[in-house]
């Protein structure tokens, strides 16, 4: 099994089942065993996660990759110290975010609806034509990059995160802007696209959206 | 068989028999599991031989960490073996492994032929003084900063000085010491290694430490290699890394920090002295030792210089039939030429003991599978002690205990060690008796123990794939050896993880693949022939295609060697012989069309003289070949009196007088080769120009030859005929890339020539030479079918657009397709007797293939669920192994893999929008289950409660 194989799936499910940071080892880049380089692939989704997690206000810095071969166990060593010491630091998940359980919850749970979404959006979108660490480094840390997911993200997050929150009751827009930290404006724009999309029905008795 | 030395040789090919003296290492091999805990209790320091006597070790250790068989042995410095006053480790070993009372043990074994490896001898720069090695702390060989740059090196892969244990931050190297020189005790050849070696190093350094300054100082960088020109240049890009070319001394040590001070000269600053904290002698490779007695004892030749006295027509044989010679025992080789003579002297044996093949072999017998699928998971989980490796860190007993705590863990027992015949005995035995139908085994890493664990299962009546091995050792006690309460509770983390996983696990069957015992081999230049004859010689059909009218490639085009074979009768034998083998079966203007199937059951589609022919074959070897640059610069095409080297090699055997009488001729080096466009050395230029050159010189002693070069890279035993030349009064000029020679024709005197004029740096004005012919060291470039061909058979081309071997080092005649070999030119530009090694080298292991009945395709490949699939294709891209495809379905179109292709590497099934593509033995839900066993539902609440309580 290669670091490609380390699926975004797995690093938001391990947030979700509490673990405080994600540490994926991978062999050295240009240095494959197979012909695939698909330690390139877990790079590039550790760009994405580590964009993701922003989105939902999780720290970034609580995934971490790294690249070694099985001759660098004293890089392991050093890695690992400095990762656990950084996230130590850090504190349990959500602690420093500022984020409640629950919130924690309705956010991962949101990121996660996302992954097969985010996997064409890679395919389309987010491909490096060029397998070195410089492209992949250039690339993502664009500007352009960076704009460019925001745009692809945050409108399917709000949603999926709004739509998560309704599961558990009917709520009205200013209650939802509160909840997720929205714009009002922002909410009522979506609201208006998934009721369109039927995915949500508004109740004029309660001035409440509820899930359709 | 280590610690084994051939005493005694008598007999004949095909009947060896030969006396072998093993000595005594006191430790009973098939007891030690290679633990090392005796190593830890032994009192006595000893300098490292391992780490080049740079640190210390013990009179009782393994050799290194990757050694093979990983087993301990005793040293001269054992204070027992000195006089019995110590033997603490016989008290330590579990095992009983330590036997004082070995002694050396003669064996005699009979053979069919015989391999020499023996490898080189690193150059010894102590033999002389002016190198400073031994008399200044500061002085190291590129041997000596090999294990400093280690991470299981003296310092754990930190650099420090002798003399003061710091870092240093300025360090040299000096090329060619030992090496291209004709002085006493040092050699006259050039070692062929050292450059790239150096420039690794350097690389490796400025890895390591980035403001580290890196000054090289040269004579002719030697980047002959694949891709080494790439290296060479990533090398010099780096700040603070400079490449001298100058001699260099080494003067005086500075007595306050002895750091050294080496002596060089520049064109520029002319002679200076410069202070480095660190200097690294670059040596060179030297024979074996003993390499006169090994030549005595195996009645073979050797050179001057004490390797082996090359056959130019076939280099891995000796001058005694059935004894062969692989590696640098050749010559001073790199390590895909010693991969693939190696492969070739195997090849060798192969046709001489074909007849014998498989008579020492056994089939093993299991018992029959028992499906288990259906039943509910019955884990049992093995805590292995590993003697104290584990125990003396890990409570096991307690990680016994816990394991029987775990869902469906219905035993758990502690073993001394798991790895020793008894114990997985007892597995199998105990699964059998307490059903069960998953082991876990809390022991050390997969890499090495998993095959031997399988197989017990597979003892058991057990599914192989029911194995799930939680490494407790290399990734626990090893590296927590302070924190024992600590490493317990991860030991039981990391079980408790892996029996989550087995609950999941799947039994896979691995399948066996018919093997089509035809070769086809694709070209019939020397490559292509040398390995169709190999290959025909084992008993194989081969089925041989040349694009032309007839064999022969580009060696048709070549008159001698520069060592003096004669190309043309070489040739004609091979021809001969190829149409007089029945098995070998010629396809003449032959176009592939057509290549499908995979390793064993190839269906390849030809063209030949008119006809189509479908050939069925198990392997494929790719030898297209390579042809010459037609250059754009330097008049040619214009001028008539401008050849290339190949031309004027033609020229100089038909003794056209123009040529052999001209008075002056140049050389000019690198046509088309290092350059932009093509940005790799073509490796043979060099040696070409300097055989041409000797051969002029031999008939017209009195022309003026100039060979105008960047560096002249003529590497292993080939620097004698460079020297030789010089000697005869060729003339050599360098010149830099970015002030080329000019070629212009003029009239003078009535008389037509071409004027060369470059800038030479060490006139420091333009020079001009007046010529009667110009010769163009014209790049060697693929041959046009090279990308086609790549296609067909779905390999990978480098980025020089030649095939693209398997790994560059240590599969240099595969490709990453199963089944498809390749060798000669059309891998890289090389010599014909590296083409030969490398023909028979592809022929070894086209053979592996070819001898087996069947090949077992992994059991852990990925499968589509056709009903998931969206046919988005995003899985096909992703596999570079091609063994993805669309089939039409009743579903439609839909993902389908070839098992036999997939390597298991599961990139695809990150990829996969619907999750239909799962990596079997990894699925999502094996993964899943590990990562929620990561952490316990209590050990989550109980830290979140904490946490938000202080928030």
């Amino acid at each position: 099994m290669c670091s490609g194989r380390v699926d975004l799936e797995f690093i938001f499910r391990s947030f979700a089942k509490g673990q405080d940071g994600v540490f994926i080892g991978g062999c050295k880049l240009d240095e494959c065993n197979y012909t695939t380089h698909g330690n390139y692939d877990a790079l590039a989704n550790t760009y994405i996660a580590k964009r993701l997690l922003k989105h939902i206000g999780i720290n970034p810095k609580r995934l971490r990759t790294e690249f070694m071969s099985g001759a660098d166990g004293h890089l392991l060593a050093e890695y690992t110290d400095n990762f656990s010491g950084e996230i130590r630091e850090l504190g349990p998940l959500g602690t420093s975010e500022g984020l409640s359980r629950g919130e924690l919850k309705i956010k991962l749970e949101s990121a996660r609806k996302l992954i097969p979404y985010l996997r064409l959006v890679e395919r389309e979108r987010l491909r490096v034509p060029e397998k070195t660490k410089k492209a992949y480094t250039s690339f993502f840390e664009s500007y352009e990059t960076k704009n460019l997911f925001d745009k692809i993200v945050s409108d399917k997050l709000a949603i999926s995160q709004i739509l998560l929150l309704l599961k558990d009751k009917a709520l009205s827009t200013s209650d939802i802007a509160q909840n997720l930290d929205l714009n009002p404006s922002d909410v009522s724009k979506h609201m208006n696209t998934s009721s369109r999309q039927g995915l949500i029905k508004y109740d004029t008795n309660s001035n409440c959206y509820a899930l359709a | 068989m280590t610690f084994t030395e051939v005493d005694q040789v008598e007999g004949e090919q095909g009947d060896f028999k030969i006396r072998l003296k093993t000595k005594p290492r006191y430790i009973i091999e098939e007891k030690c599991t290679g633990c090392s805990t005796c190593t830890e209790y032994c009192p006595v320091q000893y300098p490292d031989a391992f780490n080049q006597d740079i640190s210390g070790n013990k009179a009782v250790h393994v050799y290194f960490s990757q050694a093979i068989p990983l087993v301990a042995y005793i040293d001269e410095s054992c204070l027992y073996l000195k006089d019995k006053k110590c033997d603490i480790c016989r008290g330590i070993c579990k095992t009983g492994a330590i036997d004082f009372n070995q002694t050396v043990q003669k064996t005699d074994i009979n053979v069919g032929a015989i391999i020499l490896s023996y490898g080189i001898e690193p150059f010894d720069p102590g033999v002389k003084d002016e190198y400073g090695y031994g008399r200044l702390q500061n002085v190291v060989t590129s041997m000596d900063y090999e294990r400093l740059l280690s991470s299981t090196g003296p310092y754990e892969g930190q650099v420090r000085r002798t003399s003061d244990r710091e870092h240093p931050k300025k360090i040299a190297w000096i090329q060619c010491v030992g090496s291209r020189r004709v002085t006493e005790g040092d050699n006259s050849y050039c070692s062929g290694v050292c450059c790239t070696y150096t420039q690794k190093q350097v690389i490796l350094t400025k890895d390591h430490y980035q403001d580290a300054e890196c000054t090289i100082f040269h004579n002719d960088i030697r980047s002959f290699g694949k891709d080494f020109e790439r290296y060479y240049q990533r090398a010099e890009a780096y700040d603070g890394v400079r490449f001298i070319r100058s001699y260099a001394s080494i003067e005086k040590e500075n007595p306050e920090n002895n750091s050294v001070v080496i002596r060089y000269s520049t064109f520029d600053d002319g002679v200076k002295e410069e202070e480095f904290d660190m200097v690294v002698l670059s040596v060179g490779l030297n024979p074996p030792a003993d390499s006169r007695m090994l030549a005595d004892k195996f009645g073979i030749e050797l050179n001057a210089h004490g390797f082996n006295k090359e056959i130019h027509s076939n280099p891995v044989k000796t001058s005694k039939p059935g004894v062969f010679v692989s590696g640098a025992f050749q010559g001073p080789t790199d390590i895909p030429e010693s991969v693939f003579t190696a492969s070739g002297a195997g090849s060798q044996c192969g046709e001489l003991l074909d007849y014998r093949r498989g008579n020492l072999s056994r089939e093993r017998i299991y018992p029959p599978e028992t499906d288990v699928s259906q039943e509910e998971p019955r884990i049992g989980v093995f805590v292995c002690h590993c003697g104290a490796n584990i125990s003396s860190v890990v409570d096991v007993p307690s990680t016994v205990e816990y394991a029987l705590t775990l869902p469906n863990v219905v035993y758990a027992k502690e073993q001394l060690f798991s790895c020793a015949t008894n114990s997985a005995q007892e597995i199998t035995e105990l699964a059998k008796e307490k059903g069960l139908n998953r082991v876990v085994l809390g022991a050390c890493s997969p890499r090495t123990l998993e095959p031997l664990f399988r197989d017990t299962l597979r003892e058991a009546g057990l599914n192989q794939y029911y194995l799930d091995m939680a490494n407790i050792r290399e990734h626990c006690s090893w590296v927590h050896s302070k924190q024992k309460e600590d490493a317990t509770k991860k030991a039981q983390d990391i079980i408790r993880m892996s029996v989550a996983r087995a609950a999941w696990l799947e039994p896979l069957q691995e399948f066996d693949l018919p093997v089509n015992k035809t070769a086809l081999v694709v070209g019939g230049g020397i490559g292509g022939m040398t390995c169709a004859l190999s290959i025909a010689a084992q008993g194989h059909e081969v089925q041989l295609l040349e694009k032309e009218k007839d064999l022969g490639g580009i060696a048709r085009r070549l008159d001698t060697t520069i060592e003096g074979m004669d190309v043309q009768k070489h040739l004609n034998d091979l021809i001969t012989k190829v149409y007089q083998n029945p098995r070998i079966h010629v396809s003449h203007e032959a176009t592939i069309t057509d290549v499908s199937g995979y390793v064993g059951s190839f269906v390849t589609t030809v063209e030949t003289e008119g006809q189509i022919k479908k050939i069925k074959h198990g392997a494929s070897v790719l030898a297209t070949g390579a042809t010459e640059y037609e250059p754009e610069e330097y008049l040619y095409k214009e001028n008539d009196a401008v050849y290339t080297h190949l031309e004027l090699g033609e020229e100089i055997a038909k003794k056209e007088e123009k040529v052999v009488n001209a008075e002056t001729l140049v050389m000019i080096q690198c046509v088309g080769s290092r350059d932009e466009k093509r940005n790799y050395c073509s490796r043979v230029c060099c040696s070409h120009a300097v055989k041409n050159a000797i051969k002029l010189k031999k008939i017209n002693p009195d022309m003026n030859i100039y060979i105008l070069f960047r560096d002249m890279r003529t590497y292993g035993l080939r620097e004698d005929y460079y020297r030789e030349a010089a000697d005869m009064d060729v003339k050599f000029i360098r010149y830099e890339p970015e002030e080329k020679p000019q070629v212009e024709a003029v009239e003078e005197g009535g008389r037509s020539i071409l004027r060369v004029t470059l800038p030479d740096p060490v006139l420091g004005y333009g020079l001009e030479l007046d010529a009667d012919v110009v010769s163009l060291a014209a790049a060697v470039i693929p041959s046009e079918t090279t990308t086609k061909i790549a296609g067909q058979f779905k390999v990978t081309l480098s980025p020089d657009e030649f095939f693209k071997e398997a790994h560059v080092k240590l599969k240099p005649v595969e490709f990453a397709a199963d089944g498809v070999f390749l060798c000669g030119t059309a891998h890289y530009p090389k010599h014909i007797q590296e083409t030969i090694n490398q023909a028979y080298g592809a022929a070894g292991r086209a053979l592996t293939l070819l001898s087996h009945d069947t090949v077992v395709a992994s059991g852990s490949v990925c499968v589509v669920n056709e009903y998931d699939c969206v046919s988005c294709g995003a899985c096909i891209t992703a596999c570079t192994y091609g063994a993805i495809e669309f089939k039409e379905t009743p579903k439609g179109k839909k993902a389908w893999v070839n098992p036999v292709l997939c390597k298991g590497d599961g990139v695809c099934n990150a990829k996969c929008p619907t999750d239909a593509i799962v990596l079997k033995h990894f699925t999502d839900e094996e993964i899943f289950g590990q990562i929620d066993a990561a952490v316990t539902d209590e050990e989550i609440r109980k830290q979140m409660d904490a946490a938000f309580e202080d928030a």
